[in-house]
């Protein structure tokens, strides 16, 4: 687990810009993986099982659909694959806006 | 199978949700399938043969689909457990043939780097190459198979010759390394570093093979109104009405005739045998009890039918979607929709659906209120009581009393499920929800062979059931039923001097006190083997000669002559919840391998049963004063 970007100055950094918070049609690149609470399983298994659906440092992520209740879940185009995953679990996933890099 | 086939080589088929693999597994194997359990577990196994072009038969084993070894669900466990040869029972597949769907190579990259380390021989199968070329999808099939080091072969399962060089592939791996393929099986759960790698291989060899991956400009303007929150929920709605409008009204016309032949059959046995037990237990226990179950094939078909369409077209991901945060506030899972779907027609085609499930509690929720949904077998009863009770009014014009009071059985049902899973998983279990991680995948027409074989198997599970578990169950209650018979000179129904009389009066002062009479307590113990048999037991218990719905409408003045209204009520609250169903109990101890949870599952439906029976006639006594 890389923690290089919560060195950066820019605020969004800093704070951790999180997957599970961005709105429909947000658009950039995974930069990191980090633990979170609440989570119904260990962290390194909800880890390894974002890994294994492809949110991996580097995919290219855009929020597809939100669903119909509080926005919750959403779908997630993963590089050329689409996912379901809940915002609570998407908090896990930190992300760069493109341009950025 | 020939007893040739036993020694043939086993080649088992792996890959990702999704990739066709059912859809090749079919094309290679025809109807030459099998499916039963794993011993133990109740993971579905299929298996069937195959003869390659050079004259080798090979068995073929299609396994769950996943998207690592790691196995999370029962299902994935057993994919894991019989790749490495751990599952008792399960020779060592001597191959395996990892599925890719060829326009989405990108997480089973990673798959057949995990499969590579367990170093099996292995064949990459590069299904629905025809679709990955109509979308403009491209993919350099040497370099790949350079890359990965393995056999590459472009397949169409569902074009006529399509598999032909899977099959000539597979001809050269049996003269390769078949016959002494290395037997030494390593692999370890890959860390959180090992997958990232992983990824970054695939990354590089997509990269190298100029992967484009293909257009789907058409799923992405689908989803768009599949998927959106006023649209897409008014679509789902449209979806499950229509579904159960079918159920209801296509399987009809069949059940009326399968009704009919049982009938038919019953009374030909009736006129040749003679009197006595044996025509007894061949007419009312084998023949009128299997029939009673066999009658609910056509609304299992036909709610499979559409449960099969809808999965092989890609939208029941979406409608797990949108209905995740609805079911996750009861505490269940988006998955669990379909299973509790499937239990409106009957209990235990949803409980087995539930395997889809990966958390075991989320699992286990799904099936303990799954016969809370309220199934097809109570329709008769439900119809019995009301048209004898409710009047047939209008309510505001346009709707029936009656259609009314069936609306608030359904929607008590429903209620009473989301309560019970809420209880049992945030006070119970006090955990928190797993995740629902799932992929969306693309579109895709459904296939006509592929529904057709699937309803087959289905059809031949729901009959064997039938035909073994049930059938023994309906003898005990036949039994139970028959003996001893009436004495000599008796006024009564025989019914009442048998041991489910006995039962029926002991049990009776019990039931007092939620207003039912000792005819419905009789009745209650037949319609153990399956709710609307109670209907039939009531006709015997009131002594009439008549059969099925004649039973029904010859009834309904009687009841409404002899039992007051707070009765009636309270026996149409206690079949919302009465766990009256042996063979519900019966797979429920299959899928969950012990007698905890169905005995759980009774206690606890009991319980509901009699509280809210005593609620219900207290409340309508006093109200009625």
């Amino acid at each position: 687990m890389s923690t290089k970007l919560r060195d950066v100055s820019h605020p969004d950094a800093a704070a951790g810009l999180r997957l599970g918070r961005c709105p429909k049609g947000w658009r950039g690149l995974v930069s990191d993986l980090v633990p979170i609470e609440g989570s119904g399983i260990a962290w390194s298994e909800l880890e390894r099982r974002l890994l294994e659906m492809g949110f991996v440092e580097g995919a290219c992520v855009e929020v597809l659909h939100e669903g119909p209740i509080k926005r919750d879940p959403i779908a997630v185009r993963v590089d050329d694959i689409t996912i379901a995953v809940r915002r609570a679990d998407a908090t896990a996933i930190v992300v760069l806006p493109l341009g950025v890099n | 199978m020939s007893s040739a086939t036993l020694s043939a080589p086993g080649i088992a088929l792996v890959g990702c949700p999704n990739c066709g693999k059912t859809a090749l597994f079919n094309a290679l194997t025809g109807h030459h399938q099998k499916v039963a359990n794993y011993p133990g577990v109740t993971v579905e196994r299929k298996e069937g043969a195959l003869i390659t072009p050079q004259g080798k038969t090979v068995r073929l084993l299609d396994l769950p689909g996943t998207y690592s070894l790691r196995g999370r669900s029962p299902d994935e466990a057993v994919t894991r457990d019989v790749v490495l040869g751990r599952l008792d029972g399960e020779a060592l597949p001597d191959a395996l043939i990892c599925v890719a769907d060829a326009t989405n190579l990108r997480l089973v990259l990673r798959l057949i780097l995990e499969l590579k380390a367990v170093h099996r021989p292995l064949i990459l199968a590069l299904n629905m190459i025809d679709i990955a070329k109509r979308q403009g999808c491209e993919i350099d099939v040497d370099r790949l198979s350079s890359e990965l080091g393995i056999p590459v072969v472009p397949t169409v399962a569902v074009r006529k010759g399509g598999v032909v060089s899977l099959l000539e592939e597979i001809d050269r791996l049996a003269a390769a390394t078949l016959a002494n393929a290395p037997a030494a099986v390593t692999w370890r759960e890959p860390s959180s570093q090992e997958i990232r790698d992983a990824h970054m291989e695939a990354e590089r060899i997509l990269k190298a093979c100029a992967f484009r991956p293909g257009d789907e400009r058409l799923t992405a303007r689908l989803d768009r109104v599949l998927l959106h929150p006023v649209w897409g929920i008014s679509i789902l709605l449209a979806v499950l009405f229509f579904m159960f409008q079918a159920v209801f009204t296509w399987a009809a016309p069949l059940m009326d005739g399968i009704k009919a032949a049982f009938d038919l059959l019953g009374s030909q046995v009736q006129a040749t045998m003679p009197e006595g037990l044996l025509r007894s237990l061949v007419t009312d226990g084998l023949i009128a009890g299997v029939g009673s179950v066999v009658v609910f094939l056509p609304q299992i078909l036909t709610l499979f039918l559409f449960i099969i369409l809808l999965e092989d077209f890609g939208y029941m991901a979406r409608a797990a979607f949108l209905m995740d945060r609805l079911m996750g506030g009861a505490g269940l899972h988006g998955r669990a929709f379909i299973p509790l779907l499937s239990s409106f027609a009957c209990a235990i085609p949803g409980i087995m659906a539930a395997r889809v499930i990966e958390n075991r509690r989320d699992r286990l929720a799904t099936i303990l209120v799954a016969p809370l949904m309220t199934c097809s077998a109570r329709i008769p009863v439900y119809t019995l009581i009301i048209s004898a009770f409710v009047p047939a009014h209008d309510v505001a014009g346009v709707l029936s009393l009656q259609g009314l009071v069936m609306f608030a059985l359904y929607a008590t049902g429903i209620l009473a499920a989301l309560a019970v899973a809420w209880i049992m998983k945030r006070l119970v279990w006090r955990q928190v929800a797993e995740p629902f991680l799932m992929e969306l995948p693309a579109y895709k027409w459904p296939r006509l062979k592929n529904v057709a074989l699937g309803l087959w198997q289905r059809a031949a599970i729901f009959l064997r059931r039938a035909g073994t578990i049930i059938l023994a169950i309906m003898i005990v209650i036949w039994f139970l039923s028959s003996f001893p018979g009436a004495p000599e000179g008796a006024l009564e129904p025989a019914i009442n001097y048998s041991i489910a009389g006995m039962i029926g009066h002991w049990i009776q002062p019990v039931l007092a006190p939620i207003g039912f009479n000792w005819q419905i307590a009789v009745a209650l113990i037949p319609g153990m083997a399956a709710r609307e048999v109670a209907v039939g037991a009531l006709g015997t218990v009131y002594a009439l000669s008549a059969t099925g719905e004649e039973v029904g409408s010859a009834l309904q003045p009687i009841l409404a002559a002899q039992w007051s209204l707070p009765t009636a009520l309270a026996l149409l609250a206690w079949y919302i919840f009465a766990p009256q169903c042996a063979s519900t109990l019966a797979v429920v101890k299959r899928e969950t391998n012990s007698w905890r949870w169905p005995a759980f599952l009774f206690v606890y439906m009991l319980t509901l049963a009699y509280a809210a029976a005593y609620m219900t006639f207290n409340l309508a006594t006093w109200v009625l004063g």
